[in-house]
């Protein structure tokens, strides 16, 4: 079994340049943290001493940090200490053929139209030789190395790129920024590395390559993406297919740099496990995603969250730069018992900048579901701009939207616009759908596709189609 | 003749909230047929049509609905929509964000799966469109727009025509479809429906005047009051009606004991 799993881990991963690094390893460090823990994590990974002593800076500052309680989320005290903080990649059983995999799970990737080799690779499931991935990655080799664009895990970037991760690292996100930010940045597992060189338009969305590669990059991942100047690049992060894992504590940091006239674009479809119906089990998704724009720079940020117990995530955008452009794009689904708190900040730093936020949430069955977002103007901020829009959708009557809006401006020649509606899917629509064949769960499906019509259409076609397929799996039986 | 009836509804009662609206409501429709339903504003003309294509709300106390031969009061609506039931609303719904075109689609095909048609391809189903769209002088602009978000009363009135014509019902029930409508409009989607019959398809106009009727030439005409079928006639009924008011039925009528 083992030695299928490496094989697959390297068909996978293989020995790609530009690819993850195929590091299988038994040990599992017990449970709990200190000082210890952070300095094995960072000898397993061979950091260099610069990289260990950022870790634990990070560390020692968490040790004075409390928990947020803040969030309109309730649940019981996480115990810091009853978790496992280095494990190598879980062996996945490897199974001789999908016959062989929960037809529940299968019924779920064929609604979502995964393309069957990618359920494969989502289940185990040994691979062909032939699978194409391989032959996927050495088109991404060449393209993205033509263009001198660096792509890789953010363990190879540490040791390939130590110049490029110590500049950047921590520049957007500080590891004191946050209890859940300086907890990732003392033990964080993994995640991805990029940079985009001066006036390189990426050839391709980051999409499907990190899809697969999106697995077992653990419970603290950390992403860092760099745009220089003049650059263009799209990311795509996560999966539609439904996502289980063994641990229920996720803390993520995602910085962002669009140095000038850089153009950031950033997707991200989350489906981690949400529990039962019940409320029980399911993923506690802590994340703190945030971006910075130089001069005439624009980052989008485009969220569908689905998944998740319990949402807490703000991807924000700093405006540092003239005439800097942040976008928010964001459809959060609760159904069950599942709880979201989730929106954006917008900091209005340099004169002419402009954001534009897009919310939609819908809340089915007994969940909650709220939008915090805050709109920072500072004073030195002229003719800044902030168009927001934010709208919550109920389905049924034991569920709740809440809106938390901030908006602190301190220049008196901003524009601030803030929009917000409330509805139902009322009688009367379900009836009407009802009356021309299509039955009670498709027509959810087709008008909450239609609510979110403007989020979806920011995303990348062919995973807009998986998005709406998903918004459908994730409302059903919240009608009937 | 005796051709099982396309619709038969016996002696049915259903209220809403306990309230009993339909009391004692038989009617006989035959394919081939069109039957106008008159009678002023609380008769219950719209409770019929909404109980007939099972509104939830409604709770049918007694009585039976059979279509083509088949009982379809535990049918759900989109059962008996599949079936061949068709509402043409008296106000449509809006839905944001979804176009037409791809509303129309989804009910289509669903339609053709139940009755066991493959999902019709796009070029064609983009054809279909736009040659029942011709039918109510619809612009073809309207397929990409939301259904029927910012339409004009008599846009989504056409539209439900449209709608009925992609579907195919065996049964069309206007449920004052005439409502709101100029005389152009209600001249073409009078002649839309007019287009649509078959000897194998029937309408039920339900409507306040007899200006539709017009148009849309009855069969038979039945007149409502107080929940119950209380006259039925020839299309001449229609201009009786007309002429004399609303109140020479309910003066003719017995009052509620």
């Amino acid at each position: 079994m083992q030695a299928e799993q490496t094989a697959l881990d390297e068909l996978v991963q293989g020995d790609y340049k530009y690819g993850f690094e195929s590091n299988i390893e038994q040990d599992v460090l017990p449970k709990g943290l200190s000082e210890d823990v952070v300095r094995f994590i960072s000898a397993k990974k061979e950091e260099p001493e610069w990289m260990l002593e950022w870790r634990l800076k990070a560390y020692r500052h968490w040790l004075t940090m409390a928990e947020p309680r803040w969030p309109n989320v309730f649940y019981s005290k996480i115990d810091f200490q009853d978790i496992i903080y280095y494990a190598a990649p879980k062996s996945m059983p490897a199974l001789n053929s999908l016959d062989e995999v929960d037809p529940e799970l299968l019924a779920t990737f064929a609604k979502l139209g995964i393309p069957l080799e990618e359920q494969k690779m989502l289940t185990g499931v040994a691979v062909d030789a032939v699978f194409d991935s391989v032959s996927v990655k050495t088109t991404f080799q060449g393209a993205l190395a033509e263009k001198g664009i660096i792509f890789c895990s953010m363990s190879e970037a540490v040791r390939e790129h130590p110049e490029l991760v110590r500049k950047y690292i921590g520049s957007v996100v500080p590891a004191n920024d946050n209890y859940y930010a300086a907890l990732n940045s003392a033990v964080f597992s993994d995640g991805s590395f990029c940079y985009v060189p001066k006036g390189v338009r990426c050839p391709m969305e980051l999409s499907t390559y990190f899809r697969i590669n999106a697995r077992n990059t653990g419970q603290f991942e950390r992403t860092l993406l760099i745009a220089d100047e003049g650059s263009y690049v799209s990311y795509l992060e996560g999966c539609t297919a439904p996502q289980r894992d063994e641990n229920q504590l996720h803390a993520a940091v995602v910085e962002l740099v669009a140095h000038e006239r850089a153009e950031i674009k950033y997707s991200t479809v989350q489906n981690w496990y949400p529990g039962d119906k019940n409320g029980k089990g399911g993923i506690f998704n802590f994340v703190t995603k945030r971006g910075i724009c130089d001069t005439r720079a624009k980052i989008s940020w485009t969220q569908v969250e689905t998944g998740s117990a319990i949402t807490w995530k703000y991807p924000s955008v700093i405006l540092k730069g003239d005439h800097s452009i942040g976008e928010f794009y964001s459809v959060a689904v609760t159904n069950n018992m599942q709880q979201a708190d989730t929106g954006t900040k917008m900091i209005h730093m340099g004169e002419n900048t402009r954001s534009r936020i897009v919310s939609k949430g819908i809340s089915a069955g007994k969940s909650q579901n709220s939008y915090r977002g805050l709109v920072k103007v500072l004073k030195k901020a002229r003719n800044a701009r902030n168009f927001s829009q934010c709208d919550s959708l109920l389905i049924g009557d034991r569920c709740g939207a809440h809106t938390f809006p901030y908006l602190e401006i301190a220049n008196k020649d901003a524009t601030v616009e803030h929009e917000a509606t409330t509805s139902k899917i009322g009688e009367d629509i379900m009836f009407y759908c009802r009356q021309r064949g299509i039955s009670a769960e498709d027509a959810v499906a087709l008008i909450v596709n239609g609510y979110c019509r403007d989020v979806l259409e920011q995303l990348p076609m062919e995973f807009a189609v998986e998005a709406k397929k998903l918004l459908a799996i994730s409302l059903e039986g919240s009608v009937g | 003749m005796t051709t099982t009836p396309l619709l038969q509804i016996t002696d049915l009662h259903a209220g809403i909230e306990g309230r009993e609206i339909l009391k004692g409501i038989s009617l006989t429709v035959r394919a081939g047929e069109v039957h106008a339903i008159m009678g002023p504003n609380g008769s219950g003309k719209s409770t019929m049509a909404s109980v007939l294509a099972g509104r939830e709300e409604y709770q049918v106390t007694s009585g039976s609905i059979s279509f083509n031969g088949k009982d379809i009061l535990e049918m759900s609506p989109e059962d008996r929509a599949r079936e061949g039931v068709f509402m043409a609303f008296q106000y449509p719904v809006e839905i944001p964000g979804v176009s037409t075109a791809n509303f129309v689609k989804t009910a289509v095909q669903e339609m053709r799966k139940h009755r066991g048609l493959p999902p019709l391809e796009p070029a064609a189903f983009l054809a279909l469109m736009r040659e029942k769209m011709k039918l109510v002088e619809m612009d073809q602009q309207f397929l990409s727009r939301s259904l029927n978000e910012g339409f004009s009363g008599g846009e989504k009135k056409r539209n439900e025509i449209f709608q009925m014509a992609m579907l195919d019902p065996a049964l069309a029930v206007l449920d004052e479809t005439d409502s709101g409508l100029d005389i152009d409009a209600l001249r073409i989607v009078a002649e839309g429906v007019n287009t649509l019959r078959t000897k194998d398809n029937a309408v039920v106009v339900i409507t306040h005047y007899q200006r539709l009727l017009n148009y849309i030439v009855p069969d038979v005409v039945h007149v409502i009051w107080n929940g119950r079928i209380v006259r039925s006639g020839g299309k001449e009924l229609a201009f009786e009606l007309e002429e004399k008011g609303y109140d020479w039925i309910k003066n003719e009528s017995p009052a509620e004991v």
